[in-house]
């Protein structure tokens, strides 16, 4: 990766990015960005992967790192994510193996979800990171209902409800917002908003000046903020968090980023994009904006770069060859896990 | 031991579930100060308080999603559908979450979430008051399916359910909340699934029903004991899982079979009873299965007595089966 090759810059000097990220500015930031070279990484070569046929599907977050990474640096264990589509970056921050996610990827007998869903479909409650399903905006009430519980138990845990642009225009982001909001609970809305639900772009999907606004109307405070600068990332996360941890209530935050790959390995989109999106998209890469700004403020030169870099590109290595060395899943677990008694495939006669 | 009415029954075993165990909670729409519109939770709010008997906004699909987000925590929530006709918006959420939650996580996500919804007609409610769409739900993998006939089953059977660690569909029916009583244990007891209740022994043919069927099919049963016809009633209690064992003995017993419900017939789940005898007991069959359900028609308002099916129109179907040989 080069930087500083056309990206905007981030707007801040040492002492506003320590005023945003606190006293550990500096290892937040250098953490960041191992984080969001991981994930660049682990995009980049899964992708590869299925263009060989070497795995199903995957869908890239390419372009959502920063807020994906400031959502697993600024929680804490007892917070709950209950991911849209692209936050699996988020469960690997908040401690969830690098090597149990490939399992998933690959569908294996030692995928913790045990093969039964699509790639980039991973449940880890280890991280207290929820299964999310294919389904768009139905999660949005499930994170109500874990804030609810989190009260009702007196846990100090808030829970993270994700989703994207096209979702604001399905009924479970009004029903979640609106309990949400009349229960005063502790959950806050994140909103990626990549401007794309798959081939429509977000102009047709409201006419909403900003999808914050639409928190106005729930009673729920809602702020777009750049969601390719980590930075405002973390600290709009972090201050939504504490909000809710102290009893205030939801809050909605639109993190406008630019989807950098098509929707999914399915996808086309040079049908519907401009042709100048990826030259636009380019200069908001949330990678390479914080990149240049670490270089800049003297925490990253040419020789840590290669590290992280190479370091991640071996984690990923490692990770897949593992995952795609094991098994598939046994036959008789098809039949596992309906209800907690089921009980393992056996032919009926004459199958 | 207490008499009570259905309805009795279930507010019984709702405060007994609040009483023993504090993850239990209710919510839904007017299940607080109003204690529901069939007053199935009267006085619970009351008595638990607004946190525990939670009264929502109006929203099918915000009820069942909130109800499984506390599920996932770990609660156990018992989520209200004011009528069963009303639970459409929440479809996606049961179908495309909850039933698949525990298993698209690998068992990491159980589900706990029981929802009651009152369904089936006789109460002059038309189209949007009365349907009995169990069918849907059956067919979905991952639910449970329950729909209790009398009183203590209602408490016994929704104890269990709120006690079981996967999602429960229970269907009350409430043609019967009020119309009959009967003796209702005291305290916690449960009703297990999957075991049906025979309750008329006979020889000659089996007559499956279950909720508010069950009361016309023993009507029935006991019109056809003075022509000399002994037929025996099974209550099934529980769709999901289903009792195979119990109807497979019935019918290798008797050797005809007629299937009863409300629920229209295309495609209901007579169609599955039905399928599963053919090729289960077809060798015990000495006359067609015979169905007695509603009409493939939307579920009318003038005419709702012509729809449903009443001991009559069953006795006539156990009948033509009985004299078959």
């Amino acid at each position: 990766m080069s930087a500083g090759a056309g990206v905007v810059p981030l707007p801040y000097d040492a002492a506003m990015a320590g005023s945003l990220l606190g006293p550990e500015a500096r290892a937040i930031a250098l953490s960041a960005y191992r984080w969001m070279t991981l994930g660049r990484a682990l995009d980049a070569r899964m992708q590869g992967l299925q263009r060989q046929g070497r795995v199903g599907f995957y869908g890239a977050a390419t372009g959502h790192e920063a807020v994906n990474v400031a959502l697993g640096l600024a929680t804490s264990p007892a917070d709950w994510i209950v991911p849209g589509l692209r936050e699996q970056l988020a469960a690997l921050v908040r401690g969830h193996p690098l090597a149990a996610y490939a399992q998933h990827l690959f569908a294996t007998d030692l995928d913790p979800a045990r093969g039964r869903q699509m790639p980039c479909h991973p449940s880890a409650r280890d991280v207290h990171y929820v299964s999310m399903s294919s389904v768009i905006g139905t999660q949005i009430t499930h994170a109500v209902g874990i804030a609810a519980g989190l009260r009702a138990r007196a846990d100090p845990g808030v829970a993270l409800g994700f989703f994207g642009d096209g979702a604001t225009s399905a009924n479970d982001f009004h029903a979640g917002l609106n309990f949400a909001a009349v229960y005063h609970l502790p959950v806050v809305f994140g909103c990626a908003n990549n401007q794309w639900a798959i081939s429509v772009p977000v102009e047709r999907q409201t006419r909403s000046a900003t999808l914050a606004a639409k928190g106005a109307a729930y009673g729920i405070p809602g702020e777009r903020i750049d969601g390719t600068d980590f930075f405002r990332s973390y600290a709009t996360l972090r201050d939504a968090i504490a909000r809710a941890r102290s009893g205030n209530g939801p809050t909605l935050i639109e993190f406008q980023v630019y989807r950098m790959t098509p929707h999914s390995s399915s996808d086309d989109p040079t049908r519907y994009q401009p042709r100048d999106w990826g030259a636009r998209a380019a200069s908001h890469d949330p990678v390479l904006r914080l990149e240049d700004w670490l270089r800049k403020n003297g925490q990253l030169d040419p020789e840590l770069e290669g590290q992280i870099r190479i370091e991640a590109e071996r984690q990923v290595r490692e990770a897949v060859a593992e995952a795609e060395s094991a098994p598939p899943p046994r036959p008789e677990s098809l039949t596992e896990d309906v209800f907690v008694d089921s009980r393992p495939f056996v032919p009926e006669r004459g199958e | 031991m207490t008499e009570l009415t259905l309805v009795q029954a279930v507010n019984r075993g709702l405060r007994v579930a609040l009483s023993s165990d504090p993850d239990v909670l209710i919510l839904g729409e007017d299940v607080g100060v109003n204690g529901g519109v069939f007053r199935a939770t009267e006085g619970l709010q009351k008595e638990f308080g607004p946190e525990r008997v939670i009264d929502t906004p109006l929203s099918e699909t915000g009820i069942i999603g909130t109800a499984i987000g506390m599920a996932l925590y770990g609660l156990k929530p018992v989520a209200e559908i004011q009528f069963m006709d009303f639970i459409y918006p929440a479809f996606d959420q049961i179908v495309s979450e909850l039933a698949k939650m525990r298993y698209r996580s690998g068992g990491q996500y159980p589900c706990h979430v029981v929802v009651r919804a009152p369904y089936g007609g006789g109460i002059r409610g038309g189209l949007y008051h009365s349907q009995s769409t169990e069918a849907y739900f059956a067919h979905t993998a991952g639910l449970k399916v329950v729909i209790p006939s009398n009183p203590a089953d209602a408490k016994g059977l929704l104890l269990t359910a709120i006690h079981d660690e996967d999602p429960v569909i229970f269907l009350e029916p409430k043609r019967i909340y009020r119309s009959l009583t009967g003796e209702v244990a005291d305290g916690d007891y449960r009703v297990p699934f999957g075991k049906a209740n025979v309750v008329v022994e006979g020889t000659d043919v089996s007559l499956f029903a279950y909720g508010a069927m069950v009361p016309p099919t023993v009507e029935a049963a006991q019109a056809l004991l003075s022509e000399g016809i002994s037929a025996e009633v099974v209550d099934l209690r529980t769709l999901v899982p289903l009792d195979e064992k119990a109807i497979l003995a019935s019918v290798e017993k008797t050797g005809r079979a007629v299937v009863v419900h409300e629920a229209a017939r295309f495609c209901g789940f007579g169609g599955e009873l039905s399928a599963i005898l053919a090729e289960k007991a077809f060798y015990s069959l000495k006359a067609p299965i015979a169905r007695v359900t509603g009409y493939d028609t939307p579920f009318p308002y003038a005419l709702e007595n012509s729809y449903l099916p009443n001991p009559a129109r069953i006795a006539h179907a156990a009948r033509a089966a009985a004299r078959t040989q």
